[in-house]
């Protein structure tokens, strides 16, 4: 999965092994072995952390669900509820991820080549979904689209349900995935540069062509790579939905309010279903993102050094 | 987004500004905003220390199966944090294989908040060390610096900024967190709620001013830490400049 062997610059290795004296010194041999010590220990507690906190939690998640065979999961698969959540999450990411992409990849245009007042407020505020917590934004939302909130009176009147209803829960899932595509857009835009648009321009394209046929094709990577995410946060988000949804069982709950509810109802094996089918997604979304970066890595003709790959150890101190 | 934001500033000083202290100095809410601090605090120095083990041993160490580990860093980003919670309480719960039932306490939140910012510092870090020149350390080596100098004389202050601003990033998300914790913390008032559990109660309790005016709270904080990484980021970018 991981990207083709890294360009570590040839000299550093070299110099590294190298460069070396040859006579070396007792004292440096002595500080070699310590030196040895302390890298399988960092090794051993760095991967120690991530086996307690990471992989041992996720295995036994999986053990779990299917430790009295597949039954009881297909069972769990079967229930109705279960598979309402399923098609409402399903719903709620189609709707949100392409209006998140398409407002992205605007945002990024406008504040990477357009200058207007307030970019800067405008590129801070981008951010603003990341950093905030999602209970807030769910509130934040009732506040306004609510029985009391500003516009619920006007939405009441005209018989529109936006609160405990779809509406209000596609809106919570796209406020918290609207950064994603506008950060990854932003960087290769700016990369790029105007000549080639310039270009386009000159020979005659209209603005729209000119997008489609040349501004488009090059920020493609950092738009997938976007939308990837995107996705992954529209499928698992639970704060935001879970204020706004009201979270009535076969009505308003997605796939992560149903791992909740069935937790909470102790049923378990239900419970591990629907986090695994969740989980299942999400291992998913790891497998595109490690084929963007090999073809970003492509596409950037071998510029980008990939962090995983071999090789970047044998330039290590010794 | 604005305008929803602009609600919830306007609602929490919509019954006065004595309301709006009232709402952030009730004891619960108070001492959940403590825990709320305190915890990511903790997981700040935590993740700032094994982060960069981490980003550390995944750049410069070499074993088998570390690609692997490698794609397993972003796993708590795209897991959903209500399944990253279920998750630990399977290991950390009351039916843990070890013994060790860390629900419905503080150090189960921590684990939690642990979990989902784990990937913050590493991501930071990592591109950084791949970039950095061995030859200061070779120099220093070479020159009679033990590794323990090394590593705090030139490869600390050279990851200085990845470290804040991914611990920065890690410490938002901490305060914020809400789905992962929700499970394992059994949100016990004056133990184990934290600030984004005590909105949803205010909320629930059908007292909005009062989780409004905590949100704000935690939305100032949101901006502070936006703001100082911005600073911190303009402030490289400077540095670089004129390198």
């Amino acid at each position: 999965m991981t990207a083709a062997p890294v360009p570590v610059p040839a000299t550093r290795g070299g110099a590294a092994r190298g460069g070396a004296p040859r006579g070396v010194s007792h004292a440096v041999a002595a500080s070699g072995r310590s030196a040895h010590v302390a890298k399988y220990g960092v090794r051993f507690v760095a991967l120690g952390y991530l086996a307690l906190l990471l992989a041992l939690p996720v295995a036994l998640v999986f053990y779990n669900t299917f430790a009295k065979g597949l039954g009881p999961v297909i069972t769990a698969l079967q229930q109705s509820d279960f598979q309402h959540a399923f098609w409402l999450t399903l719903t709620i990411t189609l709707v949100a991820v392409p209006l998140n992409t398409i407002f992205g990849v605007v945002a990024a245009l406008a504040l990477v080549r357009r200058k207007f007042r307030g970019r800067g407020l405008l590129n801070a505020l981008i951010d603003l979904p990341f950093a905030l917590s999602p209970v807030v934004i769910g509130l934040s939302l009732i506040l306004v689209y609510g029985k009391n909130g500003w516009l619920g009176g006007i939405l009441q009147a005209n018989g529109i349900q936006v609160i405990f209803a779809l509406p209000s829960m596609i809106l919570a899932t796209i406020f918290v995935s609207l950064p994603f595509v506008v950060r990854e857009v932003i960087p290769v835009l700016r990369e790029i540069g105007t000549d080639q648009e310039e270009a386009a321009y000159t020979l005659g394209a209209s603005p729209w062509r000119t997008f489609w046929r040349v501004t488009l094709p090059a920020i493609r990577w950092g738009v997938i790579y976007g939308v990837i995410l995107t996705t992954a946060r529209a499928l698992g988000e639970f704060g935001a939905v879970s204020i706004v949804s009201g979270k009535i069982s076969g009505k308003t709950e997605t796939l992560t309010l149903n791992v909740e509810d069935r937790y909470q109802e102790f049923d378990l094996v239900g419970a591990y279903t629907a986090s695994i089918v969740l989980a299942l997604m999400a291992v998913a979304v790891l497998l595109a993102m490690n084929v963007y970066q090999s073809g970003r890595f492509r596409g950037n003709g071998g510029k980008l050094v990939d962090d995983a790959a071999p090789g970047v150890a044998a330039g290590e101190v010794r | 987004m604005l305008i929803p934001l602009a609600a919830v500033a306007w609602r929490s000083v919509e019954d006065g500004p004595a309301a709006f202290l009232a709402a952030i100095t009730y004891p619960e809410s108070l001492s959940a905003m403590e825990l709320t601090f305190a915890l990511a605090i903790g997981v700040v120095a935590i993740n700032a220390l094994m982060g960069s083990l981490i980003a550390w041993v995944l750049v410069r160490d070499d074993f088998p199966g570390k690609s692997v580990i490698n794609a397993l860093i972003d796993l708590p980003f795209a897991l959903p944090t209500i399944v990253a919670g279920l998750t630990l309480l399977t290991l950390y719960g009351p039916r843990s294989p070890f013994g060790l039932n860390l629900a419905y306490s503080q150090a189960g939140i921590l684990v939690a908040l642990l979990f989902v910012t784990l990937p913050f510092v590493v991501r930071s870090v990592q591109p950084v060390l791949l970039e950095l020149d061995r030859d200061m350390e070779e120099a220093a080596a070479s020159l009679g610096a033990g590794p323990a100098t090394i590593v705090r004389r030139i490869v600390l202050p050279n990851l200085l900024p990845a470290i804040l601003t991914g611990s920065a990033l890690g410490f938002a998300r901490a305060i914020g967190e809400f789905g992962s914790v929700v499970l394992i913390s059994g949100n016990i008032p004056f133990k184990s709620e934290v600030a984004s559990v005590n909105i949803y109660t205010q909320l629930e309790n059908d007292d909005p001013g009062s989780a409004a005016a905590i949100s704000v709270v935690l939305l100032v904080v949101s901006l502070v830490v936006l703001a100082s990484l911005d600073w911190l980021q303009r402030r490289q970018s400077r540095g670089e400049a004129s390198a």
